[in-house]
This record gives C-alpha cells, sequence and structure tokens, in this order.
C-alpha cells in the first residue's frame, strides 16, 4: 500500500533540516573535489610526457552516459593527515562500479597525481575492499596503473605486509573466473609489478608504461648498476622480451581503447541473464526530500516511514508484523521493479523488535529475497526489563540470521549505528555486500556522552568503594575527553576515512544507489563463471 | 492497361511515374545496373535491365531502350530531360517502332538542337536573338574573327550544347584559343560534335524562360515564365515563378514571341523557350528546349496545372483543353537544386554513399527526389539529386518556407549545397529579387564560398549527440540498467569527453535530458527534448531548435537548420604513426573522374597556378593547378585512366 506521508515540506523544522543535510554534503563533495583538484594540478605534468590525467583516464575508460557508483572516495581521510582542513581523502585511488562496453566491472585507477599515486596506509584496505566486491559480485577487475608504490618516507611494517594481500586476491580473482586487467600507464616498481605479473591481462603503453621489480634508483642502491629505465622493464621491452605485456598501445587514449575493446572482447555478458523485475513507478514523493524530512542529528526521533516512502516503487509497501516490536520496522517492497526486505529502527531494538527482525531475515532468505538494512539506532535497548525478557538471547538470533543468511546485503547508516545494534543490522564487520553512510550518520560502541558518563559511573562507584568523595573536577575533565575521542571518531567521513564502509552518499541519491547495487548483486547471482584451480598463469 | 516507358532515372522518372500513375498507365522503368536499387525501379509497376553503368552503354542507349518497350509492351516513351530527351534520331525511331514519343516532332528537336540552326530560325521568325556567330565555318581563325565582330566578352557555346556544358566566356581575344579548344572538347566528349557557335555575353542578365505548351491542333500556349538567374558554371540552382521584375507588358511580349519560336518549328507538347533579360527590359532568345524542364514544378504551383498530365494529353492526340485566358499565375513558387557538390571548392562535383536522407513535410512544400538512403551517389550520372520547392502567396512567404524546407532537408554521406543554397536564399540581393545570373559570382567572387567553421554550439550539439548514442549502445550490450539511473554519478555529475580534431567538448550530465558542453571555452546548455537515433528536438541556451542526425562508428553527422557538419571523435584513437607527412607535396585527384592528360613531365618546374593535368569527370574538364611553385618529383598516374577521388596525381617538391 502506498503510505501517506505526515511530514510537511513547509514547515520550517523541514527546511532546517535541509540545510543542515545539504550542508553536510556540500562539505562531502569539497573533500572529494580536494583530491581532484591536487590530482588535476599535476596535469602540464602529465601533459609533458604524453599522458592524460587519471581523471581522464577514468572518463575516458567508461561508457558515456551510464551509472558510476564511486566506491571509497574517501578512504584515508584523517588517517595519516589528522587535519580536516589539508587531509587528502582517497587514498591515492579513483574507483568504482561502471560500465566498458555494457560490462559492469571494478574499476581502479591509480591517482597518480596524488603524491605520484603512491600507497598510504589506507590503499591496501581500500583495494581489499574493492577486490572483495569484485569477487563477490563476479565483476571483471580492471586497474589502470601508475604508482610510485610505497611510499617509502612514510612506511609501515603493517602496510607493507597487509599489501601482499592485494596480490593475494588478484590470484584468488583469476582462479573464481574473473577476469583481471592492468593497463601500464605509467611505473609500477617494487610490490608493484606484482600488480602486472598477477593480472590476467597486460596492456602497457609505450614510452611511459614500466614495469620492474626494482626501479633504477634501487638497482643504483642495490647494485651499483647504472641502467636504463625503458631496457629495465618498459613496456615495449616487456612486450618483446618478457611476454609479460600482452598488448602494446601508443599512448594513454590508445590502451583505454584497447582496455575497451578487450572488456568487450570477454563476451561477459553473455554468460548472465538480466535479473527480472517488475515494471515500477516512481515513489510518490520526491527522493528530494530525504534531505529535509530527516533531522540531521540523530537524537531527534523520526519514522523511518518518512524515509521509505521516498525510497521504494510507488512509495508503496507492506509492513511485517507492525504491532509487534513496533519500534523495528519491517517492511516488503520493490526498488526500481526488485523485490526487498528493508528493516529501519524507529528506537532502541527490543527483544520482541530482534525476534521479528530474526524471522524476517529468515524468510527473506527463503524467498531469497535481498535484505536492506536501514541504521538509525542506538543499539539493542538495556535494563533489569529487557535483559529479563532475554535482550542477549534474542539479539544473539538476530545477529545470527542477519550473518548466516544467503542473499543479498546492503546496509545504509542514516543516522546513528551504535553497539550491537550495528552488529544486527548487517554493520561492516558483517561483511554486507555493500554499505553506505549518510554524512550526518554517526556509528560508534556507544554514543560520545553515554561513553562518557559511563566511565564517570564508573570513576563514581570506584571512589565509593574506596571510600573516598568522587573528584568531580577530575571526572569532568575526563568526561571531556572521553567525548572529544568519540565524537572525533563517530562521524560518517571519519569512518570512511578508515574504511568502514564503501563511501559517503548524498542522502538524495538513495534510491538511485541501492537501485545500483540490487542491480548489481542480483545480476552477479545469475552470473555463471568458470573457475579453475589455480588462476591463470603468465606463460 | 497502356504502359508507359520511362527512359530515365532519378527524381524525374519518379515526377514523371507519378502522374502517369494517377492517370491509369502501367509505368515501366529502365535501368543500367549501376541503378538496380534505385528508387525509381522499385516504384515502377515493372522495370527492366537495359546495361551497365555508363550511360553510352545505358540510358544513352536507343537500341536497347527500344528493346526494353518492346519486351514490356509500352506504348508510349517519356524520356524526361537530358539522355535522349532532346533526340530528334531517338524521337524517329520512336515513331518507327509504333511508339509514342512524349515531346515534339523529330523536325522540331533537330532544328532547337542546333544552336545556330536554331538561331537562323528564330532571326527569320522575328524572335529577338543575341548577336553573335553561328556559321558553319568551324576553322579557329574564323571563330576569333567572328568573336572579335561580335566584341567581348564572348560566349563560346557548343551549337549541340545544353546544361551549362561545353559553354565558356572569354574575356580577351588572348583566352580565345584555349576556350575554343576546351569547349570543342568538351562538345565532342557530351553531344559527340565539336561545333561551337559564338554569342555576344549580355552582362548582368536574367535568365527568363517561358513555359510553352502546344497541343497537335494548332493550340498554342504560354504558361508565364520561370526565372533562373542564379546559376552556377552556368547550371540553374534557383528557380522561380513569376519572374521578380515581371510586368503584365513585359510577359505578354516574351509570351508572344516564346509562342512564335514554339509555332515556327511548328512544335507540339511541352517546351521552354529560354531568354536573356537585360537590365533596360530588353530580351534575347537564348535557346529553346524541347522537353520538359527540371524547374518545371514551379510553373506547376502558380499555375495549378501538372505538366506530365498535359504531355501525355498531347501526347495521346488530345487538345489541350486550355487557352490562353484560362492560365492565370497565382501566388510565388520557388526551387532549389540539391547537388551533390562542394560549394567550397568551386562546386566540385561529389560521389559517395547517401547514409540518410530525409525530406522536408509540410504545407506548400514539395521534394522530387529520386535518392534512398542506402543508396549512392555514383560518379556515371549527374549530380543532380533533388529539388525542393517552395510555395507561398507571396515571394517573401516562398522564400520563408524554402529556407525552413531547406533546414529540415537532409543528406548525409556525400556532400551536397544544401548550406551554400540556404545561405544563397538568405542573402539580401535575393530576398530582395534582385539577383541576376551574375548573383553567385558578385557575391563569392572567384569561387570563394568557404563554407564556415563549426561554432562552439555546432560543436556541443554534435557531441551531446554523439555521447547520448554511444550511451544508448552501450546499454544495449549492457543487461539492464534501470532508465533513472542513466546519467548519473554518485560523486561528481557523469561527465564524457568527445575530441573533434584540435577541439575537445567535455560533456557533464546534469540529469532530466540536460547537458552542460564545455568547449572553446564557451559553456553550452543543452536539453534534450525529443530524441529518436536521426532526429533530436532541444533547447540550445534557452532557444529552441531541431536537428538531424546519424552516429556511425566515431563519426557524427550533424544538420541544424542552416549547416551540415561531419565530425569524427578521436578521444579513443591513438596518433597513430603518420604515413603521409608530405601531403601538401601530394597532387591528388579532386574526385572520381578519367585522366585526360599530365601536362607536365617529372623534374619540370612549375609556377604557382601552373596546369598540371586535365582531369574528366561529370563530363566536364578539370584543370589541376599547382598549389605552390614546385618541381615535380614523380608521375604517378597515367594518362586514359579512371580515378577515384583523392588518388595520387604526381608529387611535388615544393621550392623554398
Amino acid at each position: 500500500m502506498p503510505f501517506q506521508s505526515k511530514a510537511d515540506p513547509a514547515a520550517e523544522s523541514f527546511e532546517r533540516n535541509r540545510a543542515e543535510m545539504t550542508a553536510l554534503v556540500e562539505q562531502l563533495r569539497a573533500l572529494e573535489a580536494r583530491a581532484v583538484e591536487t590530482s588535476n594540478r599535476r596535469q602540464p605534468t602529465f601533459q609533458k610526457r604524453g599522458q592524460l590525467t587519471p581523471n581522464e583516464r577514468l572518463v575516458r575508460l567508461l561508457d558515456p552516459g551510464l551509472p558510476f557508483l564511486r566506491l571509497h572516495s574517501l578512504a584515508n581521510y584523517l588517517v595519516e593527515d589528522d587535519n580536516p582542513d589539508t587531509s587528502i581523502p582517497g587514498a591515492n585511488v579513483i574507483a568504482g562500479i561502471g560500465f566498458i562496453k555494457g560490462v559492469r566491472c571494478l574499476v581502479w585507477v591509480d591517482d597518480s597525481g596524488v603524491k605520484a599515486g603512491s600507497i598510504t596506509r589506507s590503499t591496501s584496505p581500500t583495494v581489499h575492499s574493492l577486490q572483495e566486491v569484485a569477487l563477490r559480485q563476479k565483476l571483471p577487475f580492471v586497474h589502470l596503473v601508475e604508482s610510485a608504490g610505497a611510499d617509502l618516507e612514510n612506511f609501515l611494517l603493517e602496510s607493507w605486509i597487509d599489501a601482499g594481500k592485494m596480490f593475494r586476491n588478484l590470484a584468488r580473482l583469476s582462479a573464481a573466473g574473473i577476469p583481471t586487467i592492468a593497463l601500464l600507464h605509467g611505473p609500477s616498481t617494487a610490490g608493484g609489478a606484482y600488480m602486472p605479473g598477477m593480472s590476467d591481462y597486460v596492456i602497457g603503453v609505450k614510452n611511459n608504461g614500466l614495469a620492474a621489480l626494482a626501479g633504477a634508483a634501487l638497482v643504483r642502491a642495490a647494485t651499483g648498476e647504472v641502467v636504463d629505465e625503458r631496457q629495465l622493464g618498459g613496456s615495449e621491452m616487456h612486450a618483446s622480451t618478457t611476454g609479460l605485456v600482452e598488448y602494446l598501445a601508443e599512448d594513454d587514449a590508445h590502451g583505454i581503447k584497447l582496455t575497451r575493446d578487450l572488456v568487450q572482447r570477454l563476451d561477459w555478458n553473455a554468460k548472465a541473464a538480466a535479473p527480472k523485475r517488475q515494471p515500477w513507478l516512481p515513489p510518490r514523493y520526491p527522493t528530494e526530500q530525504l534531505a529535509g524530512v530527516v533531522p540531521v542529528n540523530y537524537r531527534t526521533p523520526y519514522d523511518v516511514r518518512e524515509v521509505l516512502c521516498r525510497l521504494l516503487d510507488d512509495s508503496a509497501f507492506d509492513e511485517f508484523k507492525p504491532r509487534y516490536g513496533a519500534a523495528t520496522v519491517c517492511a516488503q517492497a520493490r526498488i526500481m521493479g526488485f523485490a526487498c526486505g528493508l528493516i529501519g529502527n524507529n528506537g532502541p531494538i527490543d527483544p520482541q523488535g530482534a525476534t521479528k527482525a530474526a524471522q524476517f531475515f529468515q524468510l527473506c532468505d527463503q524467498a531469497d529475497i535481498p535484505i536492506i538494512f536501514l541504521h538509525n539506532t542506538t543499539g539493542y535497548i538495556v535494563g533489569t526489563e529487557s535483559e529479563q525478557a532475554g535482550m542477549i538471547k534474542h539479539g544473539s538470533k538476530m545477529i545470527q540470521a542477519v550473518t548466516n543468511v544467503h542473499v543479498p546485503r546492503i546496509a545504509l547508516h542514516l543516522g546513528a549505528s551504535y553497539g550491537a545494534g550495528n552488529y544486527g543490522m548487517c554493520g561492516w564487520a558483517y561483511e554486507p555486500d555493500f554499505l553506505f553512510a549518510w554524512p550526518n550518520a554517526s556509528t560508534h560502541v556507544m554514543g560520545a556522552e553515554q561513553a562518557a558518563r559511563t566511565m564517570s559511573q564508573v570513576a563514581e562507584v570506584a571512589a565509593e568503594r574506596r571510600g573516598e568523595a568522587p573528584d568531580q573536577d577530575a571526572i569532568k575533565v575526563q568526561e571531556e575527553r572521553i567525548i572529544n575521542h568519540f565524537k572525533r571518531q563517530e562521524s560518517a567521513f571519519y569512518a570512511s576515512g578508515r574504511v568502514l564502509d564503501h563511501g559517503v552518499i548524498d542522502p538524495r541519491d538513495t534510491r538511485k544507489v541501492l537501485g545500483f547495487v540490487l542491480e548489481t548483486c542480483l545480476e552477479a547471482r545469475q552470473r555463471k563463471v568458470s573457475p579453475n584451480s589455480f588462476g591463470i598463469a603468465r606463460m | 492497361m497502356k504502359g508507359l516507358l520511362v527512359a530515365n532515372r532519378g527524381e524525374i522518372a519518379l515526377r514523371v511515374m507519378r502522374t502517369a500513375k494517377a492517370l491509369g498507365y502501367r509505368t515501366i522503368a529502365v535501368y543500367s545496373e549501376a541503378d538496380a536499387q534505385s528508387p525509381h525501379v522499385g516504384y515502377a509497376d515493372e522495370a527492366l535491365c537495359i546495361g551497365p553503368a555508363p550511360v553510352a552503354e545505358s540510358y544513352l542507349k536507343a537500341e536497347a531502350i527500344l528493346a526494353a518497350a518492346k519486351e514490356a509492351g509500352a506504348s508510349l516513351i517519356h524520356p524526361g530531360y537530358g539522355f535522349l530527351s532532346e533526340n530528334a534520331a531517338f524521337a524517329e525511331a520512336c515513331d518507327k517502332a509504333g511508339l509514342v514519343f512524349v515531346g515534339p516532332p523529330a523536325a522540331a528537336i533537330a532544328v532547337m538542337g542546333d544552336k545556330a540552326v536554331a538561331k537562323r530560325t528564330m532571326v527569320a521568325a522575328g524572335v529577338p536573338s543575341v548577336p553573335g556567330y553561328q556559321g558553319e565555318d568551324q576553322s579557329d581563325q574564323r571563330l576569333i574573327e567572328a568573336a572579335q565582330e561580335t566584341g567581348f566578352p564572348v560566349m563560346v557555346k557548343a551549337a549541340a550544347g545544353g546544361g551549362g556544358r561545353g559553354m565558356r566566356l572569354v574575356q580577351s581575344a588572348a583566352e580565345l584559343p584555349d576556350a575554343i579548344s576546351l569547349a570543342r572538347a568538351e562538345a565532342e566528349s557530351a553531344f559527340g560534335a565539336g561545333e561551337l557557335i559564338l554569342e555576344k555575353a549580355i552582362i548582368r542578365p536574367r535568365h527568363v524562360e517561358v513555359q510553352v505548351f502546344a497541343d497537335t491542333f494548332g493550340n498554342t500556349i504560354h504558361l508565364g515564365e520561370r526565372d533562373c538567374s542564379v546559376q552556377r558554371r552556368h547550371q540553374k540552382i534557383i528557380e522561380e515563378s513569376p519572374c521578380p521584375v515581371m510586368t503584365e507588358s513585359l510577359r505578354e511580349a516574351m509570351g508572344k514571341a516564346a509562342v512564335d519560336a514554339a509555332r515556327a518549328v511548328n512544335y507540339t507538347g511541352a517546351g521552354t523557350v529560354e531568354f536573356l533579360l537585360d537590365e533596360s527590359g530588353a530580351f534575347y532568345f537564348l535557346e529553346m528546349n524541347t522537353r520538359l524542364q527540371v524547374e518545371h514544378p514551379v510553373t506547376e504551383y502558380v499555375t495549378g496545372l501538372d505538366l506530365v498530365a498535359l504531355q501525355l494529353q498531347v501526347a495521346e492526340a488530345r487538345p489541350l483543353g486550355l487557352t490562353q485566358e484560362d492560365v492565370t499565375l497565382k501566388g510565388h513558387a520557388i526551387e532549389v537544386r540539391l547537388y551533390a557538390e562542394d560549394p567550397g571548392s568551386g562546386f566540385l562535383p561529389m560521389t559517395g554513399p547517401i547514409l540518410a536522407w530525409h525530406e522536408a513535410q509540410g504545407e506548400g512544400t514539395r521534394t522530387d527526389a529520386g535518392i534512398n538512403a542506402g543508396g549512392e551517389v555514383s560518379p556515371y550520372y549527374d549530380p543532380m539529386l533533388a529539388k525542393i520547392i517552395a510555395y507561398g502567396a507571396s515571394r517573401a512567404e516562398a522564400c520563408r518556407k524554402l529556407i525552413a524546407a531547406l533546414g529540415d532537408t537532409v543528406l548525409f554521406g556525400t556532400r551536397t549545397n544544401r548550406d551554400f543554397l540556404i545561405d544563397a536564399l538568405g542573402r539580401p540581393t535575393f530576398l530582395a529579387g534582385e539577383a541576376t545570373t551574375a548573383f553567385i559570382a558578385e557575391t563569392w567572387p572567384d569561387e570563394s564560398y568557404a563554407p564556415p567553421e563549426p561554432t562552439s554550439a555546432d560543436y556541443a550539439l554534435a557531441a551531446i549527440l554523439q555521447t547520448r548514442h554511444r550511451q544508448q549502445e552501450a546499454l544495449q550490450q549492457a543487461l539492464g540498467i534501470a532508465p533513472e539511473l542513466l546519467d548519473w554519478g554518485s560523486a561528481a555529475p557523469l561527465v564524457s569527453v568527445v575530441q573533434y580534431h584540435q577541439q575537445q567538448v567535455t560533456v557533464t550530465a546534469l540529469g532530466d535530458g540536460c547537458y552542460q558542453a564545455d568547449v572553446m571555452a564557451d559553456s553550452i546548455h543543452i536539453c534534450l527534448r525529443q530524441l529518436t537515433p536521426s532526429y533530436a528536438k532541444l533547447t540550445l541556451a534557452g532557444r529552441g531548435l531541431a536537428v538531424h542526425y546519424l552516429c556511425q562508428g566515431d563519426d557524427i553527422h550533424l544538420a541544424t537548420p542552416t549547416q551540415t557538419w561531419r565530425l569524427t571523435d578521436s578521444a579513443q584513437a591513438s596518433q597513430a604513426p603518420g604515413e603521409e607527412a608530405t601531403g601538401a607535396a601530394a597532387v591528388r585527384a579532386p574526385m572520381h573522374g578519367q585522366l585526360l592528360e599530365i601536362l607536365v613531365t617529372e623534374g619540370a618546374t612549375v609556377a604557382k597556378g601552373e596546369k598540371l593535368a586535365i582531369l574528366e569527370a561529370m563530363k566536364m574538364q578539370h584543370e589541376i593547378t599547382a598549389e605552390a611553385p614546385g618541381t615535380v618529383a614523380r608521375l604517378v598516374a597515367t594518362p586514359g585512366s579512371q580515378l577515384a577521388a583523392d588518388d595520387l596525381i604526381l608529387e611535388l617538391t615544393p621550392t623554398e
């Protein structure tokens, strides 16, 4: 049934919410633009070398006009540089899901305009996430390579260890029957050399493409040999001498053309049928109103149905057990013609809500219907009453169900996502197929004030036990410290910087994001791949 | 059913058959092997192949046509215009074979077909004629003397000619010997007869012709005049009726002269008496065309008569059923001829594929065409592809309608004169009705018409349409993407890049079918309102616009209401290794044709503008001259060989 919205777009609160939300979106866009602008400043250097910039490469790689879902645009934000005004997000990677000759692909472009595309502390986690998406969604994996490799001035042991996973994952993708393609635009040395080395297909660009275990500088440092870089690892040499390069390109644009042609040659879409969907109507309430209908501060309650009716086809949904565990809203609906189950929170999850959710997840799994988790919860409810009602037991059932269902799981942080509620709602650790956050979202073990007060309580109790009066000044200082510590971490931008989601999105794009990822997941379910035991070896 | 064979091709074959079908005739087409897929073949009730592509082996081959008529059981033969339409021997042969030739008696054709005889006859009949020489002595010496007697400038014309072929304007005695030999050669190749006549050149005249009609019962009338002054290379490109400077008394005088001319040769059927009308209002007999004219539709519009129907009526020996008083001219009609040619390089005929063809629709506009998308403009036949005619209550209305109709007429694949025609029709001189035969030469001296370069708006349009086309192509290969996801990027707005030669266009999707194109430091906003794979209605910077287009590989063909573009996107092409860096030194055939002669030898030093070779194409001889001084490095092509456009003739090393 189509839902009747009670929100008043003319209300003052609506306008305020809208202003606050769009300001946050502008912050997001400004951060993304910071990376683009930094990179594009190197344009003259690229031009001098006869190259396209990384952003230009991406534009030429993708089919014009077909959608592009950016992933991890904020990775590394506030990680290596904790100054919000200077930290450059993106982890020197421009990545997402886009189309090449109509084939949905995972695309990863080294942003060599930022620190020469070197590997940041967040680059490996980002790439692992991308590779995981490619593996699960059966997406050809296309990497446009140009990286200075490790940033030796700041490199950490754990980053080096972790980077090994990038190559391991390439081997896994290859064995899983997912083609991996590397286009060598520039250098790919040291560990980076395994990027082309481990890819199923390598296209090397003349004059600039380079792959060597050690670049000229390292060779000189290690052996004293003075070498010519082109002889050491140029695309031309690899195309004729080592056979590392399969296709030799005249320049960047030609390399991209060859890459596009190669993807077309995979005939990838012959191995899947378009997932079935019903004809659909757009929502009756404009998706635009998602900025406005939702208060930016999660402490202000609102009805998640106001979100649902702005996301779902025809604004229609059927509620599952609306009178039972009413604070946990479960609904059956469609997005762009695809059936899905949705769960949202109108308050903490109580025992009834948890059992209802667990049952709902199992039913979705039985009917093979994707589940969408709309997080806005401060967690499972606490207190004697709920503990005695079996909150642990019922919450566990919900977490167990969410973990073990086989259907696509898509999570969105709309507001709060705290404590074990985050787990039960398929938080990042539960490996949802996709997880995106609104810019106002906030996630942590608990809220900052709650954490601070908890620790104050602990201090007061400890003082009491010692028979002393609590040191209120010290407690106040401690509270402030804890609040600041939590506050800094709970913003959506911070979490996204740590690669704890797939990205932050404009709330007004939510329906599109959900439609896109549903298509992606369901297409993958339809697809036949031809796995092999060892991955493809280059002969 | 009575069978009518149309011994022609292209638009005129279709035009004749349309009326014939309407009158209940069985229509029979003939075609050459090159025309097997041509529209006139498909339109006819029956069609017979009469030989290979060259006209001498098909459309000019009387025996083959007569044999076809016999085989198909035709009773009448309509010759159209050109080909055998003014061939007295053919008219006679039809007679002998018991076929009705839809045209005048052979004797009338014979008289009017020889310009010299015609002129003598007209002088005798009291029809005002241009002073000149039409004698039998054809020696160069006599011709030169006669030219001096007539006075310069003088026109050298093939006696058997027509349609501008074998015709040269000579300004001074020095140019005469060359002009005589070229005109004679052209005349021999085009008409099989080298006789020439000379005529005093009337400066800045109008070309005004009178349509006459005569039946076999002695009724000869005229259907008013047509002004065909706008010509290039002595071929008409814009024709209209009535003539903008016509007066009742002048019409009466010219009409009478035309009727006298027809009567003097016992004319029957449709004919046209051409006059030069000078600025003082004096007119001179030029020639009589003993056939249906290309430009007959303007007369049809203003008289409301079907000239082909009248031709058939006369041919069937029925009376015209019209008196001079019955003929009234109402409104104004203008016709343009759409040619496959390059107005930017001296109106050189062009050949090539017809990738798309769209005819303008609308009240008071008419398109007579004989082409199809998927067809080809071959080098074998006349490059006139279609006629577009507009009719209005006033001349201004007709002009407006014709410009609009041309803007909606589209041919992609081969360059045409469409944009030039639109430009010409919009010139103040033409709009004011002041265009004379000097109009083109005065507006674009020395054939200086240069097509404009694309504007930023043109680039923007092309890039957006090409981007949309590629989106649709990609979409067809994809497995199903919700329409609401198109043109959407989750982070930055979706951008694509198109590279047209040196111009890069960045297209940003704004949603709802709107785009921003950044090119040449301009930012252009375009919203698509209606889009098919060949047509788009849109707003450009807020202004409404409709365009036709065609995307093919990396190419886009785009026709705006005033310009036709073909642009190639090289965004994804590599800079292919340059093989031919010496383009300036290569002398190439400007079009498909036969290389008649190479006038230089290897090692020869040539000056800028010096003649290097002569190429015969479309029955015209084209001189190929040196664009810069240099030394002939290498002769590549051999005289007598057939060359395709862009084939190398010779190489020149330019002198520094």
